[in-house]
């Protein structure tokens, strides 16, 4: 295998990681937190496709191409939560949103 | 170290730099429309690495759905809600931050110790791998025969996501408490 090991992209999936979980504990507009959400899913899959590179198995990269479709779902349906609370005329801040009644 | 050896060195420090600074962007730019722009940086420099990787598919894929459908969502979704500034460290660390620091230091840890007692000694000799390792054809394959349950659920779940983010966007007809 030409350049870096297997270790280094699994470092760089452990400190995208962490910057995905930094921004979900950070930020208070949930827009964002989806988005580092999808920082961290991508963390999790470039993990997946270096292991599977490691074991040369391509069932590594079956199960990130599913990670990849419950991620698009997850996006749909976080984006149309956010879309129906803001007709609500909520402020989209996480640290207010504390009531599931309307 | 051949002169192979050097180019794809040089590709990996290039996407890993673009990877973290992009990722870095997207947490910490303050306006969530060019938070969202900064995830196609992101997204683009992990299909680098998948093709460092040997994973074709995989990278085109991240390109066509994430790129191309996941991120134009987000753009839409903050156009129309109108993206508003957050930054909420703007005054100074305060304990929320630097517990959020403290946090994400452990989890990194915690990884890292996780991987490394478990396959630490079975990580610096990778399999060889063929010419068609990760080719559009072998996913298929895979995707037709050992994994085919997982493929047919997965229609079923986005087209639940689909009809469900319709739903929740546009109201449930008949109900007038909005």
């Amino acid at each position: 295998m030409l350049g870096p090991g297997i270790a280094a992209y699994l470092v760089l999936s452990v400190v995208l990681f962490a910057t995905g979980a930094f921004g979900v504990l950070i930020r208070r507009s949930p827009l964002i937190i989806l988005l580092a959400l999808e920082i961290m899913l991508n963390a999790g899959n470039l993990a997946l496709i270096a292991f599977s590179r490691q074991q040369a198995d391509a069932d590594g990269q079956i199960f990130a191409l599913t990670v990849m479709v419950v991620a698009a779902a997850e996006a749909v349906l976080g984006l149309g939560l956010i879309v129906a609370v803001s007709k609500k005329r909520v402020e989209l801040d996480v640290d207010r949103l504390t009531s599931l009644r309307g | 170290m051949d002169a192979g050896d050097v180019l794809v060195w040089i590709v990996w420090i290039l996407a890993a730099l673009a990877l973290l600074s992009s990722g870095l962007a997207v947490v910490l730019f303050s306006n969530p429309f060019y938070s969202a722009l900064a995830l196609i940086g992101n997204l683009a420099s992990l299909a680098v690495l998948y093709l460092l990787l040997a994973a074709e598919f995989v990278a085109a894929a991240q390109v066509l759905v994430y790129a191309g459908a996941v991120v134009v969502m987000f753009v839409f979704v903050i156009a129309y809600l109108g993206g508003r500034a957050d930054a909420p460290w703007a005054g100074g660390p305060t304990l929320q931050s630097v517990a959020a620091v403290v946090a994400t230091a452990a989890i990194a840890i915690q990884i890292v110790v996780a991987i490394a007692l478990t396959a630490g000694d079975e990580l610096s000799a990778p399999a060889d791998v063929t010419d068609t390792f990760g080719s559009p054809q072998e996913i298929g394959t895979l995707f037709l025969s050992d994994h085919l349950l997982a493929f047919e659920v997965t229609s079923i779940v986005l087209l639940v996501a689909a009809v469900g983010g319709v739903v929740l966007a546009s109201g449930i007809p008949g109900d007038r408490t909005e």
